[in-house]
């Protein structure tokens, strides 16, 4: 059986066009924050949600997811808040998965973690720090809850390792467009299309490209070779830098429309 | 030797070529850096049995650590700790200090080799902050250290050093702007520049290979010693005790007495207010196996999986994780683990500083605490060797604080 995920990249594939993928953490802005921005995400035109799993030791992200999930934790977001936050999702009827570092997955239990992204309607789960030599047990646990495991690849990954990370990946491959963390940059950097060429020769997976896109024009121009943009940093500026909620609703909104724009541009 | 012990033994040797220790150790990182970590551990393999890198580094350490580090015998102390021979391995008296010096100067030998110009390290109470600037001096590469916003008021002594040395200090301003957030911030910089630059990891913590390479970097502790030992008072000793944050003291000098059956390991931690009050760093004692910063091990951590902040009064052992292949001695029951207060610590750096004349750090103050207990529970027949791993000149400011000496 596929999972939501795997169907919207089948439609998109038809609609000859990339998918958009928002990431926000659970319990950023806070819990009941979080769903608003869910829905303006959804009212935007996003085709799939990443719920973050805010984490005290974020080594793969910049300053503003940095901030994001501070703020979350402060507010004592924990699994259950991820979880309900992917709820809300999946019945607002848009493909969603989980974004999270690997030590809150162990602590959760891993058999339990993956049950609990099916029971919430997820389609997967996106693990930056689980190398596919540790994987061993998620891999069992995903098989079993039948959900999709994304592994995030980047530049510096040869082809003979791509091939051997790739056939761990489900749903998509993920791939990290430069060496680096999270947040926006002025220009998406020029190995992306590079490293989407080299996942491709080794998977038919989709792949989807995360780090540093923000604008329509950069979502045109990743839309162009990948199947999937990320964005998530600059949603999550938007929030930061906005006085009041209503209007960073309101800006997140408008920023998805654009990207939405952008992704169906691109070829 | 037991059985179990044996083969506790053989298995962990076997883990090791995976870069495992039991369940522990392992690679949870961000694959942007396993291209870096495998060409790191092909040139430290490489290194290990290469003539040239063993004679130059032996001669760095002969001509400019300082080594061998010498032992003391510390007979005043002694009568504080049930009459049991006290011997000391002299870390404190390598340059820069401490023991760190072993490591960096193999890691910049190393990060020579690769060809990269620039090396980053965190650093808690500066202590390997000072050792990594000092080696980028000597080699000529351009150094950058990630330190906690916070340690660098506690430690602002050591900030001029390294500055003095030509190395930029960043201050970390995220999380609880302590050791494990420099960390983070350092795999960050990695990440970003992994192509040109080196992390010079100061403990046996973080993804393989980091944990079996500094701990080799160290060994070279425990080797010394053993045969001073042997050569002092012709046995070996009953217990070897070091105190462990990371770890890379204790590893260094416990390594080589691994397969000595009849030798106690004991490692003390930071017990902070005591661990029954939640204000500690004793990872073993009080916390549970979980990930943190690239590898399998035990974590101060709640039921979310998040790391909790930890709490002692030496910035060096104030880290919420501990090196893997401690956690697999305690596992396996080949090491003990104790943890030692505040203010047990602070009454034996004050007992060795008036009974032998040495100031001691405060990280090495724990041991020294653990020795007195342990020598109070063997009696006068017992030999116990502890790391004497640094020298407490960076800890005056906080001795003289703690004592209520006006500054």
């Amino acid at each position: 059986m596929s999972t939501p995920l795997e169907n919207l990249f089948t439609t998109v594939r038809g609609e000859n066009r990339a998918a958009l993928i928002a990431y926000i953490p659970a319990g950023f802005p806070t819990q009941e924050g979080c769903k608003k921005v869910i829905q303006a995400f959804v009212d935007g035109g996003v085709d799939a949600i990443e719920i973050g799993f805010p984490y005290s030791d974020p080594v793969m992200d910049g300053p503003t997811i940095q901030a994001a999930a501070d703020q979350a934790l402060s507010q004592g977001t924990g699994a259950k808040e991820v979880f309900e936050a992917l709820k809300y999702a999946t019945d607002l009827g848009v493909p969603a998965v989980v974004m999270t570092y690997w030590n809150p997955i162990e602590k959760y239990g891993v058999e339990k973690f993956a049950q609990a992204i099916t029971d919430n309607g997820g389609s997967g789960v996106i693990t930056p720090d689980l190398t596919i030599e540790e994987s061993a047990a998620w891999e069992s646990a995903v098989e079993q809850s039948e959900i999709n495991s994304i592994y995030v690849v980047a530049p510096s990954t040869n082809d003979a390792r791509l091939e051997r990370v790739t056939s761990h990946c489900s749903g998509f491959v993920y791939a990290a467009s430069l060496m680096g963390v999270t947040g926006t940059r002025t220009s998406v950097s020029s190995g992306a299309p590079d490293l989407v060429a080299r996942i491709r020769k080794s998977t038919e997976t989709a792949v989807a490209v995360g780090l540093g896109v923000s604008t329509r024009e950069q979502a045109k121009g990743v839309a162009a070779y990948a199947d999937g943009v990320i964005v998530g940093s600059a949603f999550i500026n938007k929030l930061l830098e906005s006085p009041d909620e209503e209007s960073g609703l309101a800006q997140v909104r408008q920023l998805a429309k654009e990207l939405a724009q952008g992704v169906r541009e691109g070829r | 030797m037991t059985t179990t012990q044996e083969s506790a033994i053989q298995a962990a040797a076997i883990a090791e070529i995976a870069g495992h220790f039991g369940p522990y150790g392992g690679r949870f990182v961000p694959e942007a850096l396993i291209g870096a970590l495998e060409e790191l551990d092909a040139a430290r393999l490489f290194a290990q049995t290469d003539p040239t890198f063993i004679a130059e580094l032996a001669e760095l350490h002969r001509t400019y650590t300082g080594r061998p580090s010498i032992i003391t015998e510390a007979k005043r102390f002694s009568e504080q700790a049930g009459g049991a021979r006290i011997l000391l391995k002299r870390e404190d008296l390598n340059h820069t200090g401490s023991h760190k010096i072993n490591n960096v100067l193999g890691q910049a030998l190393l990060t020579k080799r690769m060809g990269k110009k620039r090396i980053i390290a965190e650093t808690g109470a500066g202590q390997h902050g000072v050792a990594s600037a000092t080696a980028a001096a000597l080699m000529g590469l351009e150094c950058v250290v990630y330190m906690g916003e916070e340690d660098t008021r506690r430690q602002s002594l050591n900030v001029a050093r390294m500055k003095l040395l030509g190395a930029q200090v960043v201050p970390v301003t995220s999380g609880s702007r302590t050791l494990k957030d420099a960390i983070n911030e350092a795999m960050r910089d990695w990440v970003t520049n992994v192509e040109t630059t080196h992390y010079m990891l100061g403990t046996v913590a973080g993804p393989h290979p980091f944990p079996s390479m500094v701990r080799d970097f160290h060994k070279i502790i425990g080797e010394e010693s053993r045969e001073q030992v042997l050569a002092l008072t012709g046995r070996l000793p009953d217990v070897v005790m070091a105190c462990v944050g990371g770890g890379s003291n204790a590893i260094g000098i416990f390594h080589r007495f691994i397969s000595d059956e009849s030798v106690r390991l004991i490692g003390l931690e930071a017990a902070g207010d005591g661990v029954e009050t939640g204000r500690h760093a004793a990872t073993i004692t009080g916390g549970s196996p979980g990930v943190l910063h690239g590898n399998r091990t035990y974590v101060l951590q709640d039921a979310n999986g998040q790391t909790i902040e930890s709490h002692s009064i030496s910035a060096g052992l104030d880290y919420p994780g501990v090196g893997p292949e401690h956690a697999f001695l305690h596992d396996i029951g080949r090491a003990e683990y104790r943890a030692i207060t505040d203010a047990q610590a602070m009454e034996a750096f004050s007992i060795l500083s008036r009974t032998e004349g040495i100031i001691p750090a405060i990280e090495t103050a724990h041991a020294l605490a653990g020795a007195m207990q342990v020598g109070k529970e063997l009696g006068p027949d017992a030999i116990i060797l502890i790391n004497l791993s640094g020298r407490g000149d960076k800890d005056v400011q906080t001795a003289a604080q703690y004592f209520g000496i006006p500054l």
